[in-house]
Formats: structure tokens, C-alpha cells, sequence
């Protein structure tokens, strides 16, 4: 067992944290202050491939490992944690399942474009009635025999890079059975919707406490006509997708949740060396340096995990042990930490200007996207009592 | 095409400059990166590539420790086709007179069409190289080149001043030495990373056998300069601290001061 990153994994997060310091950490406070999606940011790392990082060569993508894409986030998310959703929703969310479920065909219509990065692509599961409990969903895809396609009615809400995306992977429910008990079940499966399909508009924008430059929107589907090949995967096998796709999801968010802790911890060891009270500087005083250190052997346990799930994937197999215990470790040390850096920088660590404030309301929406920490919690702790 | 880009391993002086205390740079110390005049000029060929990909082959070429590869790997992660490494024991401790003929002396048994070398590096500071290798090479030079175009078998280039700009055309092949402000340079790609790592068929490393040199010009013995002492830029005293009670009387003293030196 080697704990240290290999010269071939140490260039790529040379390349992330050159590229995360010099494009994204200046747009980062002008974000979050406008709500505006990074779009300049976005279309650089389409330029130099951010966009399919973890994508086979012949697939347009950059042909490296799921650790090489989850440094990605982690390195982009020190400094903007809306730069670092763009691109985890995107890869982890849309990618991946094409990746996973689609034919040859769907792989050369949509994987390769996003892959390139000249398509932007979205998830969307969460309905306003359907968050854990995904049996609640609404949206309802039917098909029309005589004209050969699927129609798609319901709404899907909290569906990040909502309006900015071009391809999205719509979870809907195809058919109702009976289960063992005779009670009612619905069997989802999953589309593929391209934007500008007639019948499919976008709702309210949402506002929201951090990762404010993130795009969220409601998808509307009325009578939304979709052709009979964008079924990706199986019939039916739609919540079953949904799920393997958010165990690769939840290590994206672990990483950007590691990186939203270690860019706070940055800001602050810095902050502390150059504050001084009662004559000294605050990092001299014993409560700072246990906080310190403290915080970084959070971070140190954090990264181990999000990097060992980055690694179970890479070897195939089942993985939602890996990805539930990274992301709630992970998640949970964002939030801590981030708190902890705010109170040890005192009245300026609540300034925007000093940027922990916003790290520290970035952090929080990684406790609850893409699985809930009791929902892993529920994961982690099913494995071991089954 | 060919074009060769000639590159050098240099310590970051971003994060300040280490001594030993014999006086020489202690480059383990430092981190080691891409000269910045450098990196422009594989950007300049790079941009060449891209408006020709099929026809025009980049090759990156530099000399130094083993370790030095670092630079060539970062050179084909974003987007050269190869490096090739020069290094052996009895190149070390060159001057420039030795470099250039050590590098000539590996391009002689290579193809190029174009030959782009940084104008100089920030550890040497010495501006000689790349003009030296031309003239070892019998090969027409232009400095300072701030834009280079490709026309037909020629190169227009944009050779920058302190005070104007030369239009110069040269038939190929020929040497131009770029300056960092030639352009920004791109980042390396992911996939370039992992092409520099894995593909090993990409990198060539030559040594003292596959040089066209004599002996009488390489190494330290073929040096005709050898550095006595090396040391950091002197440091600024502290300065004359004012503290004035209104923007009017700050702006008088800044005024003053520089008056007396004759700025103003």
C-alpha cells in the first residue's frame, strides 16, 4: 500500500491547482456575489479538457483515471466551489451514466460532445415530493406506440447547471407492478433529453446560501416528446442506474467538499500568522495551533477516504460503501472545518471579502446533495447489517 | 515541418533564490520549472502545429541532469510531439560556449525546418545560447521575437525593442529566440498528462555518443567562463517612511522626493 501520488498524478494536480489559482480564484468572490455561472471559467476547461477527464480517447475525453478527475474538483473547489459542481455534475452525473448505459450510438451522439466539453450535461432525479424517498417521484414517461416516442410530463426540481446544459439524464417512472406483498411499485427508467426538445422548459431559478454561482433550476416536461432510442439502459432499470450513478457522484462531491476544507485551512494558517493580539500573532496562541491541527488531520483522514473510493472505481465492482463513507466524512469535515476557520478568524472571518464566510455556506449543501449524510449513513450502515 | 524548441530547466525564482554556502545556486532547493521565454516559444510552435496539425511536427529539446525530463514531459503535455533529453556526466558545468555547442552538436544530426530557443533564462540571465547555437550551426538568427508568421519557406517576425519594433523575414531554416511576451502559453491537458507518463516512445535520450561535438567544447573543460560567485539582487534599504496628516501633504512629500532626484 503507497500513500504517495505517483509523478503522473503530482503533474495533473500541478496542472489543476495552476489552472484553479490563475482562472478560477479570481471570478471566485464576483460569483458568489452575482450568481452568475462561470461561463468563461467553463469554456476554458472545455479548451484543455477538464471536461471528459475520466472518458476513453476514443470517446473525445482525456483517457485518465478517476482520481486524476476527482483532484480536478478537489483543486477547483479551494478556491470556487461553484467551478467545481459545474464540472462534478457534469462528469460524475451526465457522463458517467452515458458511459455506463448507452449503446455505440448514444456514446457517439452525446457522450463525445460532452466529453469535448462543447455540450454541458445535467441529472435530474429530485422532485419537490421526492428527495430520499425517490418512490415519491411524479414524472411519469410514457409510450406512444403509434408515433414511436416517449412522453415525458412532471417536473424535476434543485437540478444543478439547470438552464446552462445542453444534454440532461432525466429519471422517470415507466411502469407500475405489484411487489410480493401487492403493494404498488413504481419501475423507473432513465432518458436522455436534449435541451430545446418542444415541451420541455425551465421553472424558477433557485436562490440559494452557497455555491451561489451554480446554476439551479426546476425542468418542466409537458407532453416533452423524446425519441424511443434516448431510453438509456433498461426498461424499468432506471432507479438501479440512478443509484450506481450517484455512488460515482458522491465521490465527486467528497472531493469538493475535501477541497472547500483544505482551501479554508489554506486562508486561515495564513490569516493567523499575520494577525496579531496582545502583541503576538494569534497562530503563537495554543488554542489556535490545536485548532490547526486539529483541522488538518480532519483533512488528512478526509482525503485518504475520497482518494480510496477515487481508486475503487477505477478497479470496477461495487464501490457505495467507499463513495457513502467518503462523502460523509468528507462532508461533515467541510462543515467543521469551515466553521472553525470563520471563528478563528473572528469579525473578519465573517467580511465576504476574506472568503472563509463563503466557504463555510458553500460546505453546507455537500451534507445534502447527492445523498443526504443520513443517507449515507443509511448506505454505510445497510452493508453492515445486512 | 519541423520545428525544434529548445527549452532549459530553471528554478522558480518566484519563491526567492537559495545559495550554497560555496556561493553556487542550490537548485534542490528551489522548484524546478520551464523557463518562462521558453515556454513561449514552444507556444509560438505550438500555435504553428495547431493551424497545420497534420504537417507540422514539434520536438523539445533539452539539456541537463536526468531530472531535467520534468520539462519534457510538461512540453508534450501540452502538446509536443517529443523530447529529447540530452545529459551525460562530462556535459556538466557548461558555460554557454559549451551549451550551444552541445546543443548544435545534437540538432546537427536531427531535421528542422525552425529552431525556437527562449530569448534567455532566469537562472543565467545570459541571452547567448540560442544566437550561439545558430552560428554553429551557420543558421540565420532573429531575437527577440514578440510575433512570429509562417509564410511559405519564410518566418516574418516581430522583433521587439525598448523603443520600436524590426519587421525581419528569414528563408528556413533558421533560429529564432522568442521572448515571454510573445504570447500566454497554454496549460498542459489531462490526457497530455498521462501521455507524457505513458508513452514512453515519446522521449529519446541522447548522450556524449550521439553528440557531433569535439571534445574541446563541451563539459567544464570546454568552458572558457566559469562562475566565481553567484548572489541574490542587492536588497532595497528601507526607505524614508512620512507619515503625513493630509492626501495634499503626502502628495508634496512624494512630489518633493521625487523632484529631488530629478524624476520630475
Amino acid at each position: 500500500m503507497d500513500f504517495k501520488l505517483d509523478e503522473k498524478h503530482e503533474m495533473a494536480r500541478s496542472l489543476f491547482r495552476d489552472f484553479a489559482e490563475k482562472e478560477a480564484k479570481p471570478l471566485a468572490i464576483e460569483v458568489d456575489e452575482t450568481e452568475e455561472f462561470p461561463r468563461e471559467t467553463v469554456k476554458k476547461m472545455q479548451k484543455f479538457g477538464f471536461m471528459g477527464i475520466p472518458v476513453p480517447k476514443e470517446y473525445g475525453g482525456q483517457g485518465c483515471d478517476p482520481l486524476t478527475y476527482i483532484m480536478c474538483v478537489e483543486e477547483l473547489a479551494k478556491v470556487c466551489a461553484t467551478t467545481s459542481v459545474v464540472v462534478s455534475a457534469h462528469t460524475s452525473l451526465c457522463i458517467d451514466p452515458i458511459m455506463t448505459y448507452g449503446t455505440e450510438e448514444q456514446k457517439q451522439k452525446y457522450l463525445v460532445p460532452l466529453a469535448k466539453g462543447e455540450k454541458l450535461g445535467a441529472f435530474a432525479l429530485t422532485e419537490p415530493g421526492a428527495g430520499t424517498d425517490a418512490q415519491g417521484a411524479q414524472t411519469k414517461a410514457e409510450f406512444d406506440e403509434a408515433t414511436q416516442e416517449w412522453v415525458l410530463n412532471g417536473s424535476k426540481c434543485f437540478i444543478t447547471n439547470g438552464k446552462e446544459a445542453d444534454i440532461y439524464i432525466v429519471i422517470a417512472y415507466t411502469d407500475i407492478v405489484e411487489d410480493k406483498k401487492g403493494r404498488k411499485q413504481k419501475r423507473f427508467s432513465t432518458f436522455i433529453v436534449e435541451k430545446g426538445t418542444p415541451g420541455f422548459t425551465f421553472g424558477v431559478k433557485e436562490k440559494k446560501m452557497g455555491i451561489r454561482g451554480s446554476s439551479t433550476y426546476e425542468l418542466i416536461f409537458q407532453d416533452c416528446r423524446i425519441p424511443k432510442d434516448n431510453l438509456l439502459g433498461v426498461r424499468g432499470k432506471g432507479f438501479g442506474n440512478a443509484m450506481h450513478t450517484l455512488d460515482g457522484g458522491r465521490i465527486g462531491i467528497a472531493a469538493q467538499a475535501l477541497g472547500i476544507a483544505e482551501g479554508a485551512l489554506d486562508r486561515t494558517i495564513a490569516y493567523v500568522k499575520e494577525r496579531k493580539q496582545f502583541g503576538r500573532s494569534i497562530a503563537q496562541f495554543q488554542n489556535t495551533q490545536f485548532q490547526i491541527a486539529n483541522m488538518a488531520t480532519q483533512i488528512e483522514a478526509a482525503r485518504l477516504l475520497v482518494y480510496k473510493a477515487a481508486m475503487a472505481k477505477a478497479e470496477g465492482g461495487s464501490y457505495s460503501v467507499e463513495a457513502a463513507t467518503a462523502k460523509l466524512f468528507a462532508a461533515e469535515t467541510a462543515m467543521d472545518v469551515t466553521t472553525k476557520c470563520v471563528q478563528l478568524m473572528g469579525g473578519y472571518g465573517y467580511i465576504r471579502e476574506y472568503e472563509v464566510e463563503r466557504m463555510m455556506r458553500d460546505a453546507k449543501i455537500t451534507e445534502i446533495y447527492e445523498g443526504t449524510s443520513e443517507v449515507q449513513r443509511m448506505v454505510i450502515s445497510g452493508a453492515l447489517l445486512k | 515541418m519541423k520545428i525544434v524548441v529548445c527549452i532549459k530547466q530553471v528554478p522558480d525564482t518566484a519563491g526567492g533564490v537559495k545559495f550554497k554556502p560555496d556561493g553556487t545556486l542550490d537548485r534542490g532547493a528551489m522548484l524546478a520549472i520551464m523557463n518562462p521565454d521558453d515556454k513561449a516559444g514552444l507556444e509560438a510552435a505550438l500555435r504553428i502545429k495547431d493551424a497545420d496539425p497534420e504537417n507540422v511536427k514539434v520536438t523539445a529539446v533539452t539539456m541537463g541532469l536526468p531530472k531535467a525530463m520534468a520539462v519534457l514531459r510538461e512540453a508534450v503535455a501540452m502538446g509536443a510531439d517529443e523530447g529529447l533529453l540530452i545529459t551525460d556526466r562530462v556535459l556538466g558545468g557548461a558555460d554557454t560556449w559549451a551549451t550551444s555547442s552541445t546543443i548544435a552538436g545534437a540538432l546537427k544530426n536531427m531535421e528542422y525546418d525552425l529552431i525556437i530557443t527562449g530569448r534567455q533564462a532566469i537562472d543565467g540571465d545570459t541571452a547567448q545560447v540560442g544566437p550561439q547555437i545558430a552560428e554553429h550551426l551557420g543558421l540565420p538568427t532573429i531575437s527577440y521575437a514578440k510575433e512570429i508568421e509562417i509564410d511559405g519557406d519564410s518566418v516574418i517576425v516581430k522583433r521587439m525593442f525598448d523603443d520600436g519594433y524590426m519587421m525581419l523575414k528569414a528563408k528556413m531554416p533558421c533560429l529564432i529566440t522568442a521572448l515571454s511576451e510573445l504570447n500566454d502559453p497554454r496549460y498542459m491537458t489531462p490526457g497530455g498528462v498521462f501521455d507524457a507518463f505513458d508513452k514512453a516512445d515519446k522521449f529519446v535520450t541522447w548522450g556524449r555518443a550521439e553528440l557531433s561535438v569535439d571534445d574541446s567544447n563541451i563539459g567544464l573543460k570546454g568552458s572558457p567562463t566559469q562562475i566565481a560567485k553567484a548572489s541574490d539582487k542587492v536588497a532595497k534599504g528601507k526607505g524614508t517612511v512620512v507619515k503625513p496628516d493630509s492626501p495634499q501633504e503626502a502628495a508634496d512629500c512624494i512630489a518633493a522626493a521625487l523632484l529631488e532626484k530629478n524624476i520630475i
